[in-house]
C-alpha cells in the first residue's frame, strides 16, 4: 500500500467514538463572534458596523489583498460590536459580534438539496466564485483556496489531489463528509479540476476508512478522471507534502518551493464540498462539520456548525465536560492547540474539538535526551528534532536555518515518539517562528 | 638506540625550522592594532553582557577608540564613572547618561490574579506565550517561567515563588537591558534610578478595557485617568486603557499613588503620602 517515504508514527486512531454518528445540525447560537483572521494571510477588513442588520451569507468582511479571504455572516441578525475579543488561546483578536434574529438567508443562495452536476464556467469564473465565497483550506491550515488555484505563470498543474486522509487521530469530520456528502464531493472535485485545467484527480484516503473508499468508488463508477487511492494508515499521511509523495512519488523541494513546483494541487475533502456549494449553489463558507470527541465525552458527535458558535455550546450538546483536569483541544491531539478559553468561536479551520481527561490531559515528566534518535527516525521531513530543539534553546538561529528548520511541518511526530518526554516540538516551533521572522526581515531589506 | 636518537633529532630539526618559518610569517603578516583598544577593554567591566549593543566588551572598546564622537556609546554596567575614565584616557568628551534600573511592570501575583488554567510544557516564557496568553485571564501579565532570569548575567532578577512574578534586585541590576529583550510580554522597562532605589511606576501593562482587566486581576490598571489628572508634572499619560509614568518627568510626589483605586501604581522605598507638611519636611 502506498505511503510517504520517510518517517511517520502510528498513534492509535481512536476514531471509534465518533465515526458512527451521522452529521447532526448544531442549534443556531444566539450570539456569534466572527474573528477577522480565520485564515493564513492578512486579516479581512470589516465592512459592517455596529447596528447593521445582516442576513445569512451576507459578506461582512472583505479580503485585504490577494492573500486573504472574505468572511460572511453565519447567522442573521444585528451587528452589536466590532471589537477585540479573546480567541481560544486568550489572545485579543478583532471580531464581529452578531446577535441572532431568526434565520434569514441571502436570496441568491440555493438552499435546495438537488445535486447540480453541470458546470460550464470558465476556470477564471470558478476561481472568482471560490474567492467570493471566502473558501480556505478546511483541513486546518486555512490557506486561501483561490490563491492555491491561481497557478503562477510558467508553472503547470498536472494532478489534483483531494485530501481525504484525515490522519489526525480522533477526528472524523472529513470521514463523515465523504460518506454523507460523497456526491457533492465528486462534483466539487470535477469543478476544481476544471479550475486548474487538469484531467486527473486522485482522492487519497487512509486504509482505516475502507467504507469511505468503497462509497466514493461506487459514486465514481466507471469514470476514469477520478481515482480513489487507499493509503497506509500512518501519521502524518495527510500532510500536504507527504500526501503528494505517497500519491505521485514526487518530493516537494524545501521552502520556498510549493506543491505546484511538482505539478500538484492538494485540496481537503471538506474544501471540495465547500467549493461545490459555492460554485453550484452560491453558498459562501458559513458552516462546517466539527467533530466533538474524546474518551470522556458522553455523546461524541459530528456537528454541522455555523461559524462563530462557541465551543462550549457544542461541548454542552455532547454531554458536557467531565469533572477534574480536562484539556480541550482545538483540532486533534497531534496538531491541535489546547484552549484556555472554551467560549472560543468555531472558525473555518476547526475540524474537531478533542477532549482529554486525566493523565492523557497532561504531559509526561521530562528527562534527559539519550540520543536514541527516535525523533530523527520519526520526522517525515528528514530533520533532526533533537538537534534543532537544542539549537533553539541556545538561540542558535543561524544554525537552525542551516539545518532546514523552515521545512518543519509541525506535525509533532518527534514529540510523540520521544521516550524522554522532551517538548521537542515546542522548541522547534519557537525556532521556526524566529527563523521565519529573520528571513522575512532579511527579504524586506533586499 | 640509534632509532631513538634519530627520532629526537628529526623532531628537533622540524621544531627549529617551524619556529623560524613562524617567526617570519608573523613578522610579515603582523596585524597592526591600536594598543588603546586593549587598554580600553581592560577599563570596561568585562561582563560581555551585550547591553551596549556590541557583541562584547571588545566590540565597544574598538568603537570607543575608533569613533571621534563617543556620545552615543555607553556602558550601563560601568556607568558614568567608568565612561569618564575611558574618555579621559582617550581624550574625548565623556558620554553621560542617567543611571537606570530594570522594572517589572506587573503586579498580578497569584493572590491578585487567579489562575484559570494550568500550563504543562516547556518552562519558557517565549514558548508559553507563543502557545497562548498564560495561566490567568490577563493576556499581558508576567508568565513567571523566568526567561528574564536566564537572560540576566548579573543574577539581578528572580522569580518570587510566592507571587509568581519576576522581581529585580535593584542593587545588582546594571540596566544592560537583556531582560527587556528576553521578556516576550514586554513588561520590563528601563526606568530612571532614584537614590536609595526609590521608585514609582504603574505596575501593569494591560491594554484591556477596565472591566475586563478588573475581572482578570485585582492589581491591574483600569485606565480610569485619575492619576493623569492629579499629576502636576505631566508625567502620566493614559493610552490604550493603561497609564504610563514617564520616569524622566516624575518627581516622586506620590499623589498618583494615593489616587489609584486598584493599587496598580507601585511605590518602592517611600512612605505613603499622608499630609502635605510631611512632604515638605522630607524635601
Amino acid at each position: 500500500m502506498k505511503t510517504f517515504p520517510i518517517g511517520g508514527v502510528h498513534p492509535s486512531d481512536n476514531k471509534q467514538w465518533s465515526k458512527g454518528s451521522a452529521i447532526e445540525v448544531m442549534e443556531l447560537p444566539d450570539v456569534v463572534n466572527i474573528p477577522l483572521a480565520q485564515h493564513i494571510g492578512a486579516p479581512a477588513t470589516a465592512i459592517v458596523k455596529k447596528g447593521d442588520s445582516v442576513v445569512v451569507g451576507q459578506k461582512i468582511a472583505e479580503a485585504t489583498g490577494f492573500m486573504s479571504a472574505n468572511i460572511h455572516a453565519p447567522i442573521s441578525g444585528t451587528v452589536t460590536a466590532v471589537d477585540m475579543q479573546p480567541n481560544g488561546q486568550g489572545l485579543r483578536q478583532m471580531m464581529i459580534t452578531i446577535k441572532r434574529e431568526g434565520d434569514e438567508w441571502d436570496e441568491a443562495i440555493d438552499r435546495s438539496t438537488t445535486l447540480v452536476t453541470e458546470c460550464n464556467l470558465e476556470p477564471k469564473q470558478i476561481i472568482e466564485k471560490i474567492k467570493d465565497a471566502g473558501i480556505v483550506g478546511m483541513g486546518g491550515a486555512t490557506f486561501p483556496t483561490h490563491v492555491k488555484l491561481s497557478i503562477p505563470d510558467g508553472k503547470r498543474a498536472e494532478i489534483l489531489i483531494i485530501n481525504g486522509v484525515e490522519c489526525e487521530p480522533y477526528l472524523t469530520s472529513d470521514y463523515r463528509t465523504m460518506l454523507e456528502r460523497g456526491q457533492e464531493l465528486i462534483v466539487g472535485t470535477r469543478i476544481l479540476m476544471r479550475a486548474i485545467g487538469v484531467t486527473k484527480a486522485v482522492i487519497g484516503v487512509e486504509a482505516n476508512k475502507p467504507d469511505a473508499v468503497a462509497h466514493l468508488q461506487q459514486i465514481i463508477g466507471t469514470a476514469t478522471d477520478i481515482t480513489v487511492q487507499m493509503l497506509k494508515t500512518q501519521y502524518p499521511q495527510g500532510g500536504e507534502k507527504q500526501l503528494i509523495a505517497a500519491v505521485t512519488s514526487r518530493q516537494v523541494p524545501p521552502p520556498p518551493a510549493l506543491p505546484i513546483d511538482v505539478g500538484a494541487v492538494v485540496c481537503n475533502a471538506s474544501t471540495a464540498v465547500a467549493v461545490y456549494e459555492a460554485v453550484q449553489k452560491n453558498k459562501p463558507l458559513i458552516e462546517r462539520v466539527v467533530t466533538v470527541t474524546g474518551a470522556a465525552v458522553p455523546q461524541p458527535k459530528n456537528l454541522l456548525t455555523r461559524f462563530g458558535t462557541p465551543v462550549e455550546a457544542m461541548i454542552a450538546k455532547c454531554g458536557g465536560l467531565a469533572e477534574g483536569d480536562v484539556k480541550v483541544i482545538n483540532g486533534g491531539p497531534m496538531m491541535g492547540r489546547a484552549l484556555s478559553n472554551i467560549a472560543m468561536p468555531v472558525m473555518k479551520g476547526c475540524s474537531g474539538i478533542t477532549i482529554m481527561v486525566g493523565a492523557a490531559a497532561g504531559r509526561g515528566v521530562e528527562s534527559a535526551c539519550i540520543k536514541c534518535a527516535k525523533c530523527v527516525e520519526a520526522c517525515p521531513m528528514g530533520l533532526e528534532p533533537y538537534l534543532l530543539s537544542k539549537q533553539a534553546k541556545k538561540k542558535a538561529w543561524d544554525a537552525m536555518e542551516a539545518n532546514d528548520i523552515t521545512s518543519c511541518i509541525e506535525c509533532g511526530c518527534c514529540q510523540f515518539t520521544c521516550p524522554a518526554n522532551i517538548p521537542l516540538l515546542d522548541y522547534v516551533r519557537l525556532g521556526k517562528q524566529t527563523v521565519m521572522g529573520i528571513i522575512r526581515a532579511r527579504n524586506m531589506k533586499k | 638506540m640509534t632509532t631513538l636518537i634519530y627520532t629526537i633529532l628529526t623532531l628537533c630539526i622540524i621544531g627549529v625550522v617551524a619556529a623560524v618559518v613562524l617567526y617570519f610569517v608573523a613578522q610579515k603578516f603582523k596585524v597592526e592594532e591600536d594598543p588603546r583598544i586593549d587598554e580600553t577593554e581592560k577599563m570596561l567591566p568585562g561582563a560581555n553582557c551585550g547591553g551596549c549593543g556590541f557583541p562584547g566588551c571588545r566590540g565597544l572598546a574598538t568603537a570607543l577608540v575608533e569613533s571621534d564622537d563617543i556620545s552615543a556609546l555607553y556602558c550601563s554596567v560601568g556607568g558614568d564613572e567608568c565612561m569618564s575614565k575611558i574618555a579621559d584616557y582617550l581624550g574625548k568628551a565623556a558620554p553621560k547618561k542617567e543611571p537606570q534600573v530594570a522594572t517589572v511592570r506587573c503586579g498580578g501575583s497569584c493572590e491578585k490574579r487567579p489562575r484559570t488554567n494550568t500550563y504543562v510544557g516547556a518552562t519558557s516564557c517565549a514558548i508559553a506565550s507563543s502557545l497562548y496568553v498564560g495561566e490567568t485571564g490577563c493576556a499581558y501579565g508576567c508568565l513567571g517561567y523566568g526567561d528574564c532570569v536566564e537572560a540576566c548575567a548579573f543574577d539581578a532578577i528572580h522569580i518570587n515563588p510566592e507571587t509568581g512574578l519576576a522581581e529585580v534586585d535593584a542593587d545588582k541590576c546594571t540596566a544592560c537591558g537583556a531582560c527587556v529583550k528576553a521578556c516576550p510580554k514586554g513588561i520590563i522597562e528601563l526606568r530612571k534610578r532614584w537614590p536609595k532605589n526609590r521608585a514609582i511606576y504603574v505596575s501593569c501593562v494591560s491594554k484591556d478595557k477596565g472591566a475586563v482587566t478588573m475581572k482578570a486581576c485585582k492589581a491591574g490598571c483600569i485606565g480610569c485617568r485619575k492619576c493623569e489628572k492629579v499629576c502636576e508634572f505631566g508625567a502620566i499619560t493614559v493610552e490604550n486603557n493603561v497609564a504610563f509614568i514617564d520616569s524622566t518627568k516624575c518627581r516622586l510626589c506620590r499623589k498618583c499613588v494615593a489616587e489609584c483605586p486598584t493599587g496598580a501604581i507601585r511605590m518602592i522605598g517611600l512612605a505613603p503620602l499622608v499630609k502635605k507638611e510631611e512632604v515638605k519636611e522630607e524635601k
